[in-house]
This record gives C-alpha cells, structure tokens and sequence, in this order.
C-alpha cells in the first residue's frame, strides 16, 4: 500500500502539465485488466490535473460508467464525459467497471498524493501537514516537484521542511548538508529524533554532515527548553492568576479586619459549586446555550460566596475583632462545617463540570508549546477581576471608606464612616472575590468539598509576601510566586519545589518583615 | 535565699493537685493493669484492650495539648504545626521499631520492607544506629528540637508573630508533610512504618507490653505537668506570660523575648516529639497524614476546649474532644465535622476560657450565692 503510494508519488516527479486529458488514458481505466487499470491510474496522477482527480475521484466513488466505448461520469441523472468533462445526454445501458481491492488501494493513494497539488490551499495544508509525521527518502523528487509549484508561504514551509526530511537520505553528501541545515531553524522533537541517527559515525558517514547535524540537534534542543521554559512561565502564570482571585479577597479581609480568614478556601469551593450549579442548570433547561453557562456563573457564583461570606461575618467573625488568633480557629471550624455541607449536598465524590466549547483547544505558539484556551482566559479573567477590584478601592466611596477603615479603623469610625457596615461589605467583598476564584479554579481542576484546602496555604503566602491589605503587593507576590513554583517545579520536582518557596519565603521575611510593600510611615502593631 | 530545688518543685502544685496526681497515677499504673489482667472479658470490670489503647492514645494527645497550652498559652504564641514534631518523634521512635522486626517482615530480610520494595541496597545514612535504642530516644528528643530550634531561630528573631507565624507553621507541617509522602525520602512514603512485632525485644501487641506502654504515657503526663507547673511559676514562666502579654515592654525592660520565646517553643517541640514517640508503638502506625495541617489545628481546638492558659485544661480537652471523636465516628461518621467545626466557633465564641473557665465562673457564681 505504501509502496504503491511512493512509487506513485515518485512518477508525480516528471509529470508534465496537459489541457486535456487523453480519452485512450481515461477509457484505460475501464480496461478489462487490472495491471491495465493500475497503469491508467498512475498516469492520470502523473498529471496532477483537477479533471484526472476529478475522474479518479468518480472511480472511486462507483459513480464512473463505461458506455459504448466511452466513459461517463454519472452524477444522479446527469451523465458528463470523463475525458472531458462535458455534460452529455444519459447513455442507454452503462456499464460498471471492476473495481477491486487492489484498484481500491491505488485509487486511495493517487488522490491523497493529489492532494498536494489540489487547488484549495486548505487541502494543500492539511495534505502537507499529513505528510510532515510520515516522509520517507522516496518521496524526495515529489515534493522538490510540489515545492516548485507551491505558491503558499505556509505550505511551501512545511514542503521545505519535508523535502530536507526525505533528502536526508540522498547519496550526494552536499544535498544532506543542505537539508540538516534548512532543518535546523525546526523546533520540533520529531525532528530532532530524525536528525540525531546523523550525529553518530554509524548513522553519517560524511564529517561534515555529521558536524552540522549535531550543531543542529543543538540548536533544535535549545530552542525546544526555551519554549519549555516558556510553557512552564505561562502555567505558572495561570497559576498566579488563581493565587491572585484567592489572595485579593484574603488581602481585603485581613488588611481591613486584621483576621484571617482559614474558611477562604472553602469560598473558593462555594464558587465552583455555583458554576457546578449553573451548568446542570443550563443542562436541564437551555441546552442549546450550554456554552454560556459560565459567563451566567460569574455573577451567581460572587453572590452566592458573597452571602455565605455575609452570613459568616454576621454570625461568627463580627464577634471576634481584636481577637485575632481566636478568629483563625473559629474559621477553620467554619471551614470544616462548610466542607461537610458541601459533602452532604453535592456527596463526597468530585463533581464534573467541563469547558464550554469555546474555552477548549489552544494556540500554537511552537510543536511542543501549546497555550491553552482556559488558561489563556482564566488570566484574562484575573486581570479583569484585579481591575475591577482596583477600580471599586480607588474610585468609588466604598473603596475610600475600606481604605480609610483599613488605615485607621477609630478615626474613620469618628469622622462618620460606618465601619462595622464596611467590615460587613468588605468582607462580601472579599468573599465574593473568592467565588469568582472558585468559577475559574472549576474550569481547571476538579471540583470537590475539599477543593479549597489544596489552594489556602498558598494564598496566605502571597498575602504574607505582598504585604497586608496591600493590591499591587499581592498582585506581584501571586504572579512572582505561581512563575517561580512553576519553573522549580520543572527543575526539581512539585516536593522540593514547595519546600523550597517555603525557606525562601521564611528568608524573604527576614530582610521584609511586612512583605514587599511595606505601608509607609508610623504604624502601631 | 532560695529554696532547694525539689521543695520548689514540690510548691509548683498545691496539695490537692498532688493528690489528684496520685490518684491519676494509681489508677494508671495500679488499677487499670489488675482490672484489666484479673478480669475474664466478659466481666463488667474488665477493662478491654481497645479501652487501654485508646485511653493510652489520648493521653499522647494529652501530653501534645499540654505542649501547645506551654506555647500558645503562655506564650501567646499559636502554632498551627505542632503535628510536625509529633509525627518526628514518631518516625524517629518507628525507625528504631522498623529495625526490631528483623527478618520478620514479609521479604524476611534485614532491611525494612519498604526498603527492599524499593530495592534499596543499605540503610540510608540517617537510619545509622537506629537499632539502637539509646540513640534513638535521643533522635526522639533531638530532632524535633532542632527543627524547632532553626525555625523558631529564624522566625522569632525576625519577630514573626501572630497569625503570621500561625500561617507559616502551618505551611512548614504542609511541605514536610509533603516530603515525607515521597518515597525517597525513606521513611516509608505513603503507607510510613507499620507491622511492628517488638519493642526492646517483648512482643508489642502482648497485654504486658501494652501495660507498661501505657504506665509509662501515664508517667510521662504526670512528670510534663508536675514540670510544666513549675516551669510557668519559676522566673522564666513569669517572663514569658509578660512577653505574651506586652512583649513591646518587656522588650523596654531589657529582656530579649527572642531566648525565652526560643526556649519554650524548644521545650514545646520536644514534650511533642516524646508523645509522639509513647504514640507509635501504642498505636502501631505513623504515616504522613500526622503531619496534615487539620490534625494540628485540632490540637489547638483541644487546648482552646479545656481552656488555655491553665494546664489542667489542655488535658481535659483531649480526653473530651477525642472522646466525642472516637464515639462519633463510630456512631455518626458523617456528622464529625460539623461536630468539630462548630465546637472550634462555639467555644472561641461562647467559651474562650475553655471548660475550666466555665467551671470557674459556675464555681464563682455557687460562692457569691452563698455568700
């Protein structure tokens, strides 16, 4: 099969371009003997001619007839004349030609060799981008052949590509020369497995092919760890865009109440649930508006964290000011009961809720560094959430009243502002924040009662980093911190990566006690 | 002049704590052993083995409550990673078990099991002398005060305090918690140490051997508290209740908070470590989950329960909350949580001097009546 392919393939080599094709050639294929057939077939691909492909595709497909001593292509009750292609009256009694397995293969082989000189550039594309995974050396003077002709700059890269590929194997050492050269500018691990028998004596006889094929695995290899590093750098910035949506409302709460709230995680948990929520809701009820069923998940999911934040604050937090260490075990005991609620409601098993359609897929930055849709909008999403957020704490009167609240909680409270009303909207706030943290952690990784635990530590080490109650601080430690965890990780593994933020982390608070931006000026501890 | 050494111990605690003393430790050491030795099973006085177990387990936990009442009561200072120098003195007390199996264990060979899943050749450079068992009730003592000593260093002298130092202790039990799931870090991975057979060459799981473990955490408790309460009346305790009450003034005063903060936060880890190791063979497991930051925020739970700042409370709160723990898992698992999360905001709401605050209030309340 793929012999016949190549050896088709190579015939395609010296074809010459003809107007017309020849009506003995096309009356060929409704020859009685199969090698005749075949024949016919090979010559009709050498002319790389939409009306060859045309009539090989009609054989294929059994819609190819022979009348008298003509053959038809017959399309439902139109007949056209497969030499020419021309309409003509429907013939009295036609006739089917024998198409076997063998006429079957070699039908398959010529059209797919076609392909390549097809008119349409997306057929072309796809063609060329097939053959990138399977070149073999015969193929060399059908593609130098399909270069020549190709017009496409994207096409005629991936032809290069495969052409240098297919003369790797050629005799003439100077043409192998040429071809590790123009593979060099790759990054793609394919090729480099191509190009690495070439590097050992065994494989390359020529010294200097050998040379220029070792500069070039080279080469391949270290564009390859940058786009590595640059894969890992990105995840680590989706990371930090998570860390962030945990951090900001952390950073709200503790820089305006001074408590620290252990049962955030667990609203990251009440967001996800919320969009958990809106997808079976959308499931039931608008099907056919599935894929918007996250962006109605936004705003359910912040009221919803912001209620149960309300309903902590009311109940539990309010009475615990000043008391700050208290207020860390009470949470954690809120933690706990929100847990096992979401256990008793949703069962303890994670629950599945998947990406629209149009947050799936990726770009194609190179080979091997795909960028992710989701997590491409989930550090959109962030930014957007650090804005808004930005712009309600500097220029809006709730922002001014937080700010005021945080930097001295007395002074505001004598100058007029309601300070245990804006303990109770900054801690929504903050709450809500976290919900909308919980709709993008649902799109990246599962969703269970235990979900928040995972991301709680690492929040408070941004706030403990950044500073307290300090936005550009935390936005800094978020992304600084998700990058750095993600490129060790890399080197050196999720374990030791963690512990070695952690001594760094202790390190870093020995030289800043209060995070990277410290307040300025007087303050009392 | 000051009084001798021992009359100073002796007026740590006033007469009626050392009578309950006696009695604790006669009940312990004397009465548990012949109820649960001269009784058939099926006897209503018998005491069973699953009672001893667990009763000798709480006391473990007891021992840690009164660690963390030391640190946090004290000193002001919450530790949300003391499960860390548990689970220390644990391993270090498994390693020297792991050795006792010999070639008992289901590859019969010298090296731990796990070891040899993992086709390991030799002893690892930290299991050297673990068959000892001198040097491992050293590495019980010396492993956690070291961690505790490096890190308390660092972040005492940097003046970490609060719920910072909370948050980072607590992130300290996560990452070691973390290494020790790795299987090359040697100590087991996942699974840790478990199938001990002996310790100090008796059977582990026989009656005697379980008596004498839990005679031994009875003593054990016994001497931390008789230590502890004179430990907080000496000079040292005085200053380190100033330290946790005005730390800026003490500083004024011309003591360094850091060598008195550092001290109890050694003598803390190590009480942990000891309980950690009378845990494990009373137990006969220890893996990584110790060292899971929910088990250490519950051992603040227990101390904030019985009241902190006293050392009788710390004890009554590990008998209470893990009381309630083993009946409701037993008798509604699902309802465990919700249990412990709402006592955690019940009592730092309602009860922030614990149980014995409450029953001093009553106490206070009963003499003004009657008054």
């Amino acid at each position: 099969m793929k012999k016949t392919l190549i050896t088709l393939l190579l015939s395609l080599g010296s074809l010459s371009a003809q107007a017309a094709l020849d009506p003995a050639q096309v009356r060929q294929l409704a020859a009685e003997d199969s090698t005749d057939k075949v024949a016919a077939i090979r010559q009709l691909t050498q002319m790389a001619d939409p009306d060859a492909v045309r009539v090989l595709k009609a054989m294929a497909e059994d819609s190819l007839f022979l009348a008298g001593d003509k053959v038809v292509i017959i399309d439902g009750d139109k007949a056209f004349d497969g030499a020419t292609g021309e309409a003509i009256k429907m013939p009295a009694n036609p006739e089917s030609p024998t198409v076997n397995n063998r006429i079957r293969g070699e039908l398959a082989s010529a059209l797919a060799a076609l392909k390549l000189f097809d008119a349409d550039v997306s057929v072309r594309l796809a063609s060329a981008q097939k053959l990138q995974s399977q070149v073999t050396p015969e193929m060399a003077p059908l593609l130098a052949r399909a270069l020549e002709k190709e017009t496409d700059a994207q096409i005629k890269a991936l032809l290069v590509l495969a052409h240098a590929q297919a003369n790797l194997a050629n005799t003439d050492p100077a043409a192998r020369l040429a071809a590790v050269q123009a593979l060099a500018e790759t990054s793609s691990p394919t090729i480099k497995s191509v190009l690495l028998p070439l590097t050992e004596k065994a494989g390359e006889a020529d010294d200097k092919v050998r040379y220029e094929a070792i500069a070039a695995v080279k080469a391949i290899d270290s564009r390859l760890a940058i786009a590595e590093n640059v894969g890992r750098a990105f995840s680590g910035l989706s990371l930090g865009s998570i860390l962030l949506l945990g951090a900001l409302g952390l950073a709200i709460t503790y820089g305006v109440m001074g408590i620290i709230n252990m049962a955030h995680g667990e609203l990251l948990m009440v967001g996800a649930y919320a969009t958990y929520g809106m997808q079976t809701l959308f499931r039931a009820y608008f099907p056919e508006a599935i894929d918007w069923y996250l962006p109605a998940a936004i705003p359910v999911a912040f009221f919803a964290a912001a209620l149960v934040g309300v309903v902590m604050e009311r109940t539990v937090i309010r009475w615990l000011y000043g008391r700050t260490l208290e207020t860390l075990l009470a949470t954690w005991g809120l933690s706990l009961v929100l847990i096992q609620s979401a256990r008793v409601l949703f069962g303890a098993q994670n629950v599945e809720v998947s990406n629209p359609s149009w947050m799936s897929g990726g770009i194609e930055v190179m080979p091997n560094l795909i960028l992710p849709w989701n997590r491409i909008i989930i550090v959109g999403f962030a930014m957007f959430v650090l804005f808004l957020v930005w712009v309600l704490m500097n220029k809006t009167r709730l922002g001014m009243f937080v700010r005021a609240v945080t930097q001295n909680r007395p002074m505001a409270g004598c100058v007029g502002v309601p300070t245990s009303r804006i303990d109770t909207m900054a801690f929504a706030l903050g709450a809500g924040i976290a919900g909308l943290g919980g709709v993008a952690l649902s799109q990246i990784s599962n969703v269970g009662p235990d979900m928040g635990q995972g991301y709680i530590v690492d929040s408070f080490m941004v706030v403990v980093v950044g500073g307290v109650g300090q936005l550009a601080g935390a936005v800094w430690a978020a992304l600084g911190l998700g990058i750095f965890s993600k490129l060790l990780e890399g080197w050196a593994g999720a374990v030791i990566a963690k512990i070695s933020i952690l001594v760094c982390i202790i390190i870093f608070i020995q030289k800043r006690p209060q995070g990277i931006f410290a307040l300025k000026g007087r303050f009392v501890e | 002049m000051r009084k001798p050494l021992t009359l100073r111990i002796l007026s740590s605690l006033d007469a009626k704590s050392w009578i309950a003393l006696g009695i604790f430790l006669a009940l312990a050491l004397i009465v548990v052993p012949v109820l649960h030795l001269n009784f058939p099973e099926d006897s209503a006085l018998h005491v069973s083995t699953y009672a001893i177990t667990l009763i000798g387990k709480i006391m473990c936990y007891a021992l840690v409550a009164v660690a963390m009442d030391l640190i946090w009561g004290y000193g002001g200072i919450l530790s949300l990673g003391h499960g860390l120098f548990f689970a220390l003195g644990g391993y270090a007390f498994g390693m020297y078990l792991m050795r006792q199996i010999g070639r008992d264990g289901s590859y019969g060979a010298d090296l731990p099991d796990f070891m040899v899943f993992l086709d390991w050749k030799e002893l690892p450079w930290f299991w050297v002398g673990s068959d000892s068992f001198g040097w491992v009730a050293f590495l019980v003592m010396a492993v956690p005060a070291l961690v505790a000593f490096v890190f308390g260093y660092f972040a005492f002298r940097s003046r970490i305090k609060g719920v910072y130092f909370s948050i980072i202790t607590q992130a300290l039990t996560y990452a070691a918690m973390l290494l020790f799931f790795r299987n090359e870090t040697g100590f087991g991975g996942n699974n840790g140490f478990t199938d001990f057979k002996r310790v100090l060459g008796y059977t582990i799981t026989s009656s005697e051997t379980r008596l004498v473990l839990f005679g031994l955490t009875a003593i054990m408790l016994a001497v931390t508290l008789v230590f502890a309460a004179w430990l907080v009346k000496s000079k040292f305790g005085r200053v380190l209740t100033a330290i946790r009450d005005a730390e800026s003034r003490v500083m004024f005063i011309g003591y360094n908070p850091l060598w008195y903060k550092l001290t109890i936060w050694v003598i803390s880890a190590v009480l942990c470590g000891i309980a950690g190791a009378l845990y494990v063979p009373q137990v006969g497991i220890i893996n990584p989950s110790e060292m899971s930051p929910a088990n250490s925020i519950e051992i603040a739970i227990w101390v904030a329960v019985g009241g902190r700042g006293t050392l009788i409370g710390p004890i009554i709160g590990a008998f209470v909350v893990n009381l309630a723990k083993s009946w409701f898992t037993v008798s509604f698992p699902e309802y465990w949580l919700f249990f412990l999360g709402l006592l955690f905001i019940v009592v730092t709401l309602m009860l922030p001097q614990g149980l014995v605050g409450l029953w001093k209030k009553i106490m206070a309340k009963k003499g003004a009546e009657t008054c």
